[in-house]
């Protein structure tokens, strides 16, 4: 978080996840959570998805050797991905199987801004667009997904898509400044005065 | 033109617009357990940063608690390492901890109102979904990352979008045997899992306004269900009865000050909304989840829905739900075989609702296929339902009765579904392997209907039960 990291673009080979209100006990069940460090969640991604009780593969598209491919990933994902628990593992899990960024028809309000603390999009496209994107990646999925944050545009195989972002969020990935940390840490003044304004913050006691 | 209590307390707790256009919003509760808090913690260390506000944060142990012992070292090696870790960080920062040994510890979303920490106007969040509970109180509260933990230890702040305001009102009364949960599993049928992306939701209507704090409590916990963040009611007399005299509730003398702040914080009569929902109490059922995802719920005396029944966009999700459930549609839900009977959760594991649950249990014994476990919300829960006699009702009738915590609402500890058990469950999720079995199922109901459930072996309709009709 020290240095300021700008996102402007983001490629990588896209990974289609079909299926609406894909909630986050699906993306990381619960107990693998019980760990103090988020190290190793990637191999838990979609486990119960993946696997059977036995430890088999069931096939799922994170396994499927047509979608094999190195280097950074970009999920494609379709409405309200990400709904439920707030858990943090669910993007970091994503995040170490190695998804850099999510294109989708919508995310779930705290799984999105968890994402954005971590430095990952989840750009917004329309519902025509994703299943037409997703078709052509299922059709042949070899080429490069690039998110433009500038362009708002997501390329696929020569062909772009419009994308959305709210405008904060924007500007924060742009400008590098998704991790708030430091940014938050600036106004030490103003959130004191900000506390002593609050009659709660002294149990009510009169100001003098 | 009006403001609603999210625009008065959201203006309130701005900091500072940042230049992103996002606000810098002052927390002024932050709850933690032992969850989502230690790679928060991690990083402060390794970023070298301080605790900005340490008694603005409180923190407890909830989710990986064993409910039969609590006897140190847990079995798990893992739950006993975490909880090691919550010891060591509250300890490092300065941070009250309230574990088991203090008499408070519970849920986290039981322990904030019930100790008078969430109040009305108040800004609250906490690493946990379900922290839209707090908002019951008319506070501002809304469950957040690991990453945002960090922020709110190092800033007392968040970065964070304004949401909308939706208002649901429920209007009218309820009949017999329907419970707060009917409400909002109803609520959330209605407006569906991905209605309030994006919106903060105002419960109110004659419905909520008769209702008791803890009812409130269960309403605005299942918020995020319906994809809200969260949900409020805004603060009247019933609230501030429920706060007076409870361990962090403003003194006495001080007390007139604080019943009139909190009073300025309710929504305006004039308050302005993006849009505003009406539901008639009369038209909701004791309700049922028949599916893998809150939304899909339909009152017991209906049957699953047909495929046809549902929008495009929850069609296939409805196919995936009949598979996974093993029910067909136009299946009656009455009469649907179930294994375990779970009551308890932040959704519904406080004093209330295990008085609704013990009036069903007193009526029967539960059936020798069924496992029963009753699991109180907090320690104070549990000692106020031992002194009515609560605890021997349910033994009486072949429930297990627990130690507090959130036990097999997410199965962190070693409460479990096994296989594809079927568990009639008061708490708030019936996503696939919630209950620690990655094929268990899960019916979500009020605790009232879990006991009825647990009785008769399968589901059935509460109200036959209490000769309501």
């Amino acid at each position: 978080m020290s240095e300021l990291i700008k996102i402007t673009r983001v490629s990588g080979r896209p990974i289609p996840l079909r299926g609406n209100d894909i909630d986050t006990d699906r993306i990381i069940p619960a107990r693998y959570m019980k760990a103090v460090t988020f190290e190793g969640m990637g191999q838990y991604a979609f486990y119960d998805a993946r696997f059977d009780a036995d430890g088999h593969s069931k096939g799922h598209v994170l396994d499927d050797p047509r979608f094999e491919a190195k280097g950074p990933r970009i999920a494609v994902v379709n409405k309200n991905f990400g709904c439920g628990s707030s858990r943090e593992h669910a993007p970091q899990a994503l995040l170490r199987w190695g998804i850099r960024a999510l294109v989708g028809e919508s995310f779930a309000d705290i799984f999105f801004g968890n994402c954005v603390a971590l430095g990952m999009p989840c750009v917004s496209a329309s519902e025509a667009d994703v299943l037409a994107l997703m078709a052509a990646v299922e059709a042949a999925p070899q080429h490069e997904l690039t998110i433009d944050l500038q362009t708002m545009t997501a390329t696929y195989d020569g062909k772009a898509y419009a994308v959305s972002l709210p405008g904060g969020v924007r500007t924060q990935l742009l400008e590098g400044t998704w991790d708030a940390t430091r940014i938050l840490m600036q106004a030490e003044t103003q959130v004191r005065d900000t506390a002593a304004r609050l009659p709660y913050v002294s149990g009510f006691r009169p100001r003098r | 033109m009006g403001k609603s209590l999210l625009d008065k307390v959201w203006d309130t707790h701005t900091v500072r617009e940042l230049p992103s256009g996002q606000t810098q919003l002052f927390i002024g509760l932050h709850l933690i357990h032992e969850v989502t808090s230690p790679q928060a913690f991690q990083m402060i260390r390794e970023q070298g940063l301080q605790v900005a506000f340490p008694d603005r944060t409180f923190a407890t142990v909830d989710h990986i608690i064993p409910t039969d012992t609590q006897q140190r070292p847990y079995g798990d090696a893992q739950a006993e390492g975490m909880m090691r870790a919550i010891e060591r960080n509250c300890r490092e920062f300065g941070i009250r901890f309230f574990d088991a040994a203090s008499g408070h510890q519970g849920i986290v979303h039981v322990l904030g109102p019930e100790l008078g920490l969430t109040q009305p106007g108040m800004t609250v969040a906490c690493g946990d979904s379900h922290t839209s509970t707090h908002g019951a109180l008319g506070a501002v509260a809304f469950g957040i990352g690991t990453s945002q933990v960090r922020d709110v230890l190092a800033s007392q702040c968040l970065a964070i979008q304004r949401p909308k305001v939706r208002r649901i009102s429920v209007d009218g009364s309820l009949g017999a045997g329907v419970y707060a949960k009917d409400v909002i599993l109803h609520i959330i049928r209605r407006l569906g899992v991905k209605g309030g992306v994006g919106f903060a939701y105002e419960y109110g209507g004659a419905v909520l306004e008769r209702m008791a704090m803890e009812e409130r409590m269960t309403v605005c916990n299942m918020s995020i269900e319906g994809g809200a963040r969260l949900g409020y009611v805004n603060p009247d007399p019933t609230t501030f009865a429920y706060i007076r005299g409870r361990d962090f509730a403003p003194s006495a003398e001080h007390l007139d000050a604080a019943v009139a702040w909190w009073s300025g914080t309710a929504s305006d009569p004039d308050a302005t909304y993006h849009d505003v929902v009406r539901l008639e109490g009369a038209d909701i059922a004791p309700t049922v989840t028949w599916g893998i995802n809150p939304g899909q719920a339909i009152g017991v005396d209906e049957r699953v829905p047909a495929p046809e029944s549902f929008a495009p966009d929850e069609r296939e999700v409805a196919e995936d739900a009949y598979g996974y459930m093993d029910l067909k549609p136009g299946t009656p839900i009455r009469g649907t075989r179930i294994d375990v009977a779970f009551i308890g959760s932040c959704t519904n594991g406080r004093l209330s609702d295990l008085r609704e649950a013990a009036k069903v249990a007193r009526l029967g014994r539960v059936r020798p296929h069924v496992k029963a476990l009753v699991v109180p919300g907090s320690q104070a829960v549990a000692q106020a339902a031992e002194a009515e006699g609560l605890h021997e009702v349910f033994k009486a009738a072949g429930f297990e009765w627990r130690l507090p915590g959130c036990s097999m609402c997410l199965a962190m500890n070693p409460d479990k579904l096994v296989g594809r058990q079927v568990c009639a469950s008061s708490s708030n999720r019936n996503f696939k392997g919630r209950q620690g079995s990655p094929s268990g199922r899960t019916l979500l109901m009020s605790p009232a209907m879990v006991a009825a459930a647990a009785i008769e072996g399968a589901v059935v309709d509460v109200r036959d039960l209490l000769g309501q009709r």
